[in-house]
C-alpha cells in the first residue's frame, strides 16, 4: 500500500539531496573538525559553511548559529541560559499553547520556585497581546513564544512581542520549529534574541538542531566540556547531520516562496472540500494567520483515534488532538487553550502537508474521509446532533407494563 | 500507536450489533463527550429470560468500539444472572488484551452492562451514583475506584487513572486516590503491596533514588550512587557538600530511608559504603 504522508508538522521527509551530501561524511570525511590535520580541517571547512546556509535562512550572521542535538535541546537551553545569567530574576512568560519543549520545561521550573505566566489566547489561536503587554515585569528573566503552533499552525506575533521585550530589558526567545523553512524569517528585522531550529521539521534528518543566539546576548552553555562552538555547545560536532541540515536550510532559502504557494494551495483545497463534503466540521485556528502547510479540522461527534485509525487503513497519516491519540485522558492542551467545545476537540484532525504531496494525494484524501466519519458517526450515540442520548426513559419497563 | 489485538482491529473495522434494540428490557448510557467516551447498551430477552438481543452505540476510540462490540457478543444467550458476572477483565480477555492505558474502555462497556441491568429490574438508583465524587474532571466515585482497585488488583494511582480515568486530568484527586488505594491495600496487604522478586526491589530502589533523591541532593550540590543491595541492607555511595560532613550523614541516612521505606518497602535499611 502507497503511503499518503500528512504529518509534516510530526516530521519530513529526508530530501535525496540532503541525503547525497551527507553520505560521505559518514564514510570517507569522517575527519574531526577540531583536529589539526588538513583531514579534520576540510569537514570544519564544510561544517562553517553549512553554518552559513542554516545563517542565511534566518538572515542572520555565522556566529549567531549554536548546532544542537534537536529542537527541544534548543529550547531547554534557551531558557535555562536566560535564568543562570540573570540569577535574580525569577518569572518567565510564555502562552498557553507551547510545544511540550518548553511548557513542561516551565512546569518544572515552576516546581523548583520560578513564577510562570502562560499567556491565553482566544478561540481562534491568537495570543492576548493586552495580558502579555501586563505581565512583563521587571522580574521577568526571559520571554518564550512559539512562532507557529505545532498542532494549528497559528502564527504569532513574536516580533511585535520580541519588540516590546526588548524596550523592557528582556531576553526574548522563540520556538520557531514549525515555521523555519516554511515561511520567512529576518532576523536583521526584529529584536529576538534566541530562536529555535529543528531540521527534521524541514526535511534534514532527526537528531539535529540549532539555536539562533544574537550576538550580545547573555549566555550560558547547557552542555560543558571541549570547545566546540565556541564553547557555547560542548560535544563532537554531528557533522553529517549539520552538513545535512546546511543542504536542507539552502534548498529552503531558495524554494521557500514557490514551494510555500503550492503547498498552500494544495492544503486549501483540502479543507475547503472537506468542510463542502462533511457536514459539522470546521477548521480550528485563525484561517488567515497560519502556515500554509496545516490544516486542523474538527469532526463533530466523533473521535480522533477512530478516524486516525480509519485513514492509517488507507494508508493516509495524520495525526489528532483527540484524548486517545495523546495517551492522556484530555484532548491536546492546545485546544483547550483555545476553548474548543468537547464535542469537536475529541475529533480533531491536523493534516500537515509538504512540496512532496500531490494534488492526485489531496483528491484520495477527499475521497476517503467522508465515507470514515459517516461510519463513525452511525456508530455515535450523539449522532444526529438533534438527538439526546441521555435523555433515556428513567422509567423502567416494567413500570410501564 | 497503540499495539491493539488482532480481535480489537476486527471489531473496530468491522463493528458488530450497531444500533438500538427495539422496546429493549434494558437500557443504559453510561460516559459522556467530554470523557471523550461513551457507550449506550440495550438489550432485549426472550421467552425464557436469556438476552436474546443486544446492540449499542458508542462515541470513543478504536478499543470503545471493539469492547462495545465485545459485551454484546458476550452477554447474547445469557441469563442476566450470567450476565452480570461479567467483570471489565473479562472484556478485556475476551478481546485478547487491552493495551494498559485503555483499560478504562473495558470498565465503560462493564459499567453499561450493570446500568442497563439495574434499569431492566426496575431499580433507578444504579451502582455508580453510590458514593462521592473523587474525580471531578471524569465524575469517578470513590466507590467505583474502591471497586476497580479490589477487583484489577491495583497499587498504583497511574492504574487507576488506565481503568477509570480518574485522575487523569487535573490531577487535584491523586492523594485521595491514593488513600483509596491505601485503605483497599490494608484489607489485603497482598494487593496493595505485591511481594517483590529481588529484581524488582533493585529496580525500584534504583528508580527512587534517581527520580526522587538525586535531584533533590543535586539542588544542594551533592549526589547519590547506589552500589549493592544486599537482602534488604541498601548500601550507597554520596557526593558533594555534605558528604564530608558526618553529622549530615544521618540526616541523609534518614532522607532515603524514608523515601525508600514509602516507595518501595518499610523493611529497607540504608547504609553508606566504607571509604
Amino acid at each position: 500500500m502507497k503511503t499518503i504522508y500528512f504529518d509534516n508538522n510530526a516530521t519530513t521527509r529526508v530530501a535525496p539531496e540532503v541525503l547525497d551530501a551527507m553520505l560521505p561524511y559518514f564514510s570517507e570525511l569522517y575527519g574531526n573538525p577540531s583536529s589539526m590535520h588538513s583531514f579534520g580541517g576540510k569537514v570544519a571547512y564544510e561544517l562553517e559553511k553549512a553554518r552559513e546556509k542554516v545563517a542565511a535562512l534566518l538572515n542572520a550572521s555565522h556566529d549567531e548559529i549554536i548546532f544542537t542535538s534537536c529542537g527541544t535541546e534548543s529550547d531547554n537551553t534557551a531558557i535555562r541560559s536566560a535564568l543562570d545569567v540573570q540569577p535574580d530574576k525569577r518569572h518567565i512568560i510564555t502562552s498557553s499553547v507551547e510545544h511540550p519543549a518548553v511548557r513542561s520545561f516551565c512546569n518544572q521550573l515552576e516546581l523548583k520556585g520560578y513564577r510562570i505566566t502562560e499567556i491565553p489566547v482566544d478561540q481562534n489561536g491568537l495570543l492576548d497581546m493586552d495580558i502579555y503587554e501586563k505581565s512583563l515585569s521587571p522580574d521577568t528573566a526571559i520571554v518564550s513564544l512559539m512562532w507557529a503552533n505545532n498542532e494549528t499552525g497559528v502564527i504569532f506575533p513574536v516580533e511585535k512581542a520580541a519588540e516590546m521585550a526588548r524596550s523592557r530589558g528582556i531576553i526574548f526567545h522563540t520556538d520557531a520549529v514549525q515555521a523555519v523553512g516554511k515561511i520567512p524569517i529576518d532576523m536583521a528585522k526584529n529584536y529576538i534574541d534566541k530562536l529555535s531550529v529543528s531540521g527534521h521539521k524541514f526535511h534534514a534528518p532527526k537528531g539535529i538542531g540549532a539555536l539562533y543566539l544574537r550576538k550580545g546576548t547573555k549566555y550560558s552553555p547547557y552542555l560543558i566540556g571541549g570547545h566546540q562552538e565556541k564553547n557555547r555547545r560542548s560535544g563532537t560536532e554531528n557533522t553529517p547531520y549539520i552538513i545535512g541540515m546546511g543542504k536542507s536550510a539552502e534548498l529552503a532559502s531558495a524554494n521557500m516562496e514557490k514551494e510555500g504557494s503550492v503547498v498552500r494551495y494544495l492544503r486549501d483545497k483540502l479543507e475547503n472540500e472537506i468542510l463542502k463534503r462533511i457536514p459539522n466540521s470546521r477548521i480550528n485556528g485563525e484561517r488567515e494567520l497560519r502556515l500554509p502547510n496545516t490544516a486542523n479540522i474538527s469532526f463533530e461527534f466523533v473521535e480522533g483515534e477512530s478516524i486516525l485509525l480509519m485513514l492509517n487503513e488507507f494508508g493516509i497519516c495524520a495525526s489528532s488532538g483527540s484524548a486517545c491519540t495523546s495517551g492522556s485522558l484530555q484532548p491536546s492542551h492546545v485546544l483547550r487553550a483555545m476553548g474548543i467545545p468537547f464535542t469537536m476537540a475529541h475529533g480533531s484532525i491536523r493534516f500537515s502537508l509538504s512540496v512532496y504531496n500531490t494534488m492526485e494525494e489531496v483528491d484520495f484524501v477527499i475521497e476517503k474521509l467522508p465515507p470514515i466519519i459517516e461510519k463513525l458517526r452511525s456508530i455515535s450515540p450523539y449522532w444526529p446532533p438533534d438527538s439526546n442520548p441521555h435523555d433515556l426513559t428513567v422509567r423502567t419497563k416494567h413500570e410501564n407494563e | 500507536m497503540w499495539e491493539y489485538s488482532d480481535k480489537v482491529k476486527e471489531y473496530f473495522l468491522n463493528p458488530k450489533n450497531v444500533g438500538d434494540v427495539e422496546d429493549p428490557d434494558g437500557e443504559a448510557i453510561v460516559g459522556s463527550i467530554a470523557c471523550g467516551d461513551a457507550l449506550k447498551l440495550t438489550f432485549k430477552l426472550d421467552e425464557n429470560g436469556r438476552i436474546k438481543d443486544a446492540k449499542y452505540k458508542t462515541f470513543g476510540c478504536a478499543s470503545a468500539i471493539a469492547s462495545a462490540t465485545a459485551i454484546t457478543e458476550m452477554i447474547k444467550g445469557k441469563t442476566i444472572e450470567e450476565a452480570e458476572k461479567i467483570t471489565n477483565q473479562d472484556i478485556a480477555d475476551f478481546l485478547g488484551g487491552l493495551p494498559d492505558q485503555k483499560m478504562h474502555c473495558s470498565v465503560l462497556g462493564r459499567q453499561a452492562l450493570e446500568k442497563a441491568i439495574a434499569n431492566y429490574r426496575g431499580s433507578v438508583s444504579d451502582k455508580e451514583s453510590e458514593g462521592k465524587i473523587i474525580c471531578n474532571c471524569f465524575g469517578v466515585t470513590d466507590f467505583e475506584i474502591e471497586r476497580t482497585v479490589r477487583e484489577n488488583n491495583i497499587n498504583t494511582v497511574e492504574e487507576v487513572t488506565n481503568f477509570t480515568k480518574a485522575g487523569g486530568g487535573c490531577g487535584g484527586c491523586h492523594e485521595a486516590i491514593e488513600k483509596i488505594i491505601k485503605r483497599v491495600g490494608n484489607e489485603n496487604p497482598q494487593a496493595g503491596r505485591p511481594k517483590l522478586s529481588n529484581i524488582q526491589k533493585i529496580k525500584m530502589i534504583e528508580e527512587t533514588i534517581n527520580r526522587e533523591i538525586r535531584p533533590y541532593l543535586r539542588n544542594d550540590g551533592g549526589d547519590i550512587y547506589l552500589i549493592d543491595v544486599i537482602g534488604n541492607r541498601v548500601i550507597v555511595a554520596t557526593r558533594g557538600a555534605f558528604a564530608s560532613c558526618k553529622a549530615s550523614g544521618e540526616t541523609l541516612k534518614h532522607l532515603v530511608e524514608s523515601k525508600l521505606h514509602e516507595m518501595v518497602s518499610q523493611d529497607l535499611s540504608v547504609e553508606e559504603v566504607s571509604k
